[in-house]
């Protein structure tokens, strides 16, 4: 069993992302974590738009594809929404996370449709899913589940098996079981 | 989800609904399509009808259990989600893989990696009207699947990488049909090329269709055989080599054209190059060796030792009862599956249970191209379009 927490090369590209992005703009980087070998750059909710423009954009960076959006439901902890941007850099061959942190009541975050328009049926199903809101996303629907489904089924205080009581879910069950 | 009557068309245009049990938009995607006369003007992909909550699943599962969900999405690939969320749980875990179940995972996954094509091919070239291609694809798959239930006991969801190795070690004679397979595939990949390369028909039905530039594809976060069909070489197994891809010799094909005939020549050369990786594998996999890590606690262990030590005993109950806690942490992981970029994403909480599964299914992703493909072509390229992509739609609902 060979624990290998951090290598060298990706503390040197976690260094180069975070030396880049403060240089930009010193409050764009609120704590760099890294964790076996990943890079992940926390960054405050009102600075992600612009953030991720930079990562595109920035000659040091190039981070080009953004191959994933999610985001992790840490109830009942306050923030409890965990959102996690995954960006590559073709050029570079190297990855970073961009997090951001929601709270339960005010879980809304700038949607990345305008730097890549790939964020859009990722943060549908994000939206679908966890029920964050994406501000300035052009087509905010539910994706994989009908646009009458009521709650958001990946938060972790949704039972796994559903809910047979309400509507949608329960509805035939109650039926057919009443005399 | 979107109804015909919320997209109706204008004075000048129809609104067609196409799916969910149109053959071919294989699998169960309805699409919305405004068509002015034979032209799409507006394409509006429905999906979800195969949403399974795997994701929400695994909440509830150990570790170990969440392999056999892993098999079910995307079924043309069962081996290399098996792979991709065997990876992400070793990353978490900090685990080391011996060399011989490395070579073994990538002797399979290319196997998988052929056999998808070779539906996609079948599929592909049965929608634009090729019937007997879609036999001899088949045919051919026949062989792998006999290969994989030689070595799994199944022939679709497999479930046989495993957190840490194998499942199993390869059953004896093994090496018999994966050499005469690898004898009897390269010309059967020149006949496909035979039937459609010079096609007349299917030149005319795939060239210059389903265009997208470069820029497009990255933006749209579109990866695998389409990207590379744009021109950029972007291949996980070079970019950021797993399970020892590093010490395999092989190329990745790209073409320039980003058309659907482009994305053909650039997956039949992708079969050739996997049977090159298939045979340096076959050549690497020692006879004997460890299949499983050194990992008490994580690994369940073997039977006999059950029988005579305490400590195994009571390590395959802990696993079967209470599973293995790795510490708190997020990983993500990426491996070429035939469709692009599989991505799996795990959160732990330090607890027996993934906080949080999420797989980046690359189907679902480029489908989102679809639109951009379609738009301002006839409607007979949407059935082209579609094709072209290689969507699961396992995969896509997930």
């Amino acid at each position: 069993m060979g624990l290998e927490i951090v290598t060298e090369s990706s503390s040197k590209n976690a260094n180069v992302v975070a030396e880049c992005l403060r240089s930009w703009n010193p409050k764009a980087v609120v704590e760099v974590l890294e964790f076996r070998g990943e890079t992940t750059v926390v960054v405050p909710r009102e600075l992600l738009r612009a953030t991720a423009e930079r990562c595109r954009e920035d000659a040091q960076l190039q981070y080009n594809l953004l191959t994933d959006a999610t985001c992790v439901d840490r109830y009942p902890n306050e923030p409890r929404f965990e959102m996690n941007y995954h960006l590559v850099s073709i050029p570079r061959r190297e990855k970073v996370r961009l997090r951001v942190w929601l709270g339960g009541n005010d879980a809304v975050v700038d949607s990345l449709v305008p730097v890549w328009p790939g964020a859009n049926w990722l943060e549908r199903e994000i939206f679908d899913l966890f029920g964050i809101r994406f501000s300035g996303h052009p087509d905010l629907r539910r994706i994989l589940l009908p646009d009458d489904w009521e709650g958001h089924p990946l938060r972790r205080d949704y039972p796994v098996e559903g809910y047979r009581d309400v509507p949608n879910t329960g509805e035939l069950f109650r039926k057919s079981s009443t005399p | 989800m979107t109804t015909v009557e919320t997209a109706v068309g204008t004075a000048k245009t129809m609104v067609l609904n196409m799916g969910p049990q149109h053959p071919s938009t294989h699998g169960v995607l309805r699409i919305l399509l405004e068509l002015d006369g034979e032209t799409v003007v507006k394409a509006v992909p429905d999906l979800g009808y195969l949403h399974t909550g795997i994701e929400k699943s695994c909440e509830d599962k150990t570790y170990s259990q969440v392999i056999t969900l892993t098999d079910r999405m995307d079924y043309l690939n069962p081996l290399g989600n098996n792979l991709v969320y065997c990876l992400a749980v070793e990353k978490l875990l900090g685990l080391e893989v011996p060399k011989r179940a490395q070579y073994i995972r990538v002797m399979m996954v290319e196997l998988q990696r052929i056999s998808s094509h070779l539906v996609w091919l079948g599929t592909h070239a049965i929608d634009l009207g090729a019937m007997s291609v879609f036999l001899y694809c088949f045919r051919e798959r026949e062989e792998i699947l006999k290969i994989f239930e030689l070595f799994t006991g199944q022939r679709m969801m497999t479930s046989y990488i495993r957190i840490g190795g194998l499942a199993l070690d390869p059953p004896a004679g093994w090496r018999q049909p994966v050499e005469r397979f690898l004898k009897m595939m390269p010309s059967r990949v020149d006949e496909y090329e035979t039937l459609l390369t010079e096609n007349r028909i299917w030149i005319g039905r795939t060239k210059g269709v389903g265009y997208i530039s470069a820029e497009d594809a990255i933006a749209l976060s579109m990866t695998g055989p389409t990207l590379r069909a744009a021109g950029v070489a972007y291949d996980n197994r070079k970019v950021f080599p797993y399970s020892s891809y590093e010490e395999f010799n092989f190329d990745v094909p790209t073409r320039t054209e980003s058309d659907c005939y482009a994305r053909y020549l650039v997956r039949v050369a992708e079969m050739r190059e996997s049977l090159k990786i298939i045979r340096q594998a076959f050549g690497k996999i020692s006879n004997e060796g460890p299949i499983k890590a050194e990992a008490p606690g994580i690994i369940p262990p073997q039977r006999e030792k059950m029988k005579t030590e305490m400590e195994a005993l009571i390590y395959h109950f802990k696993i079967f009862t209470e599973g293995f806690s790795p510490a708190p942490g997020e990983v993500f992981v990426t491996v070429e599956s035939p469709r692009g970029e599989l991505g799996c994403f795990i959160a732990s909480d330090g607890s027996p249970k993934p906080l949080r599964v999420h797989f980046r299914g690359p189907s679902y992703i480029n489908l989102q191209a679809l639109p951009k493909l379609i738009e301002g072509q006839l409607i007979a390229d949407v059935i082209a379009c579609i094709g072209t992509i290689d969507i699961v739609l396992g995969e896509v609902d997930r």
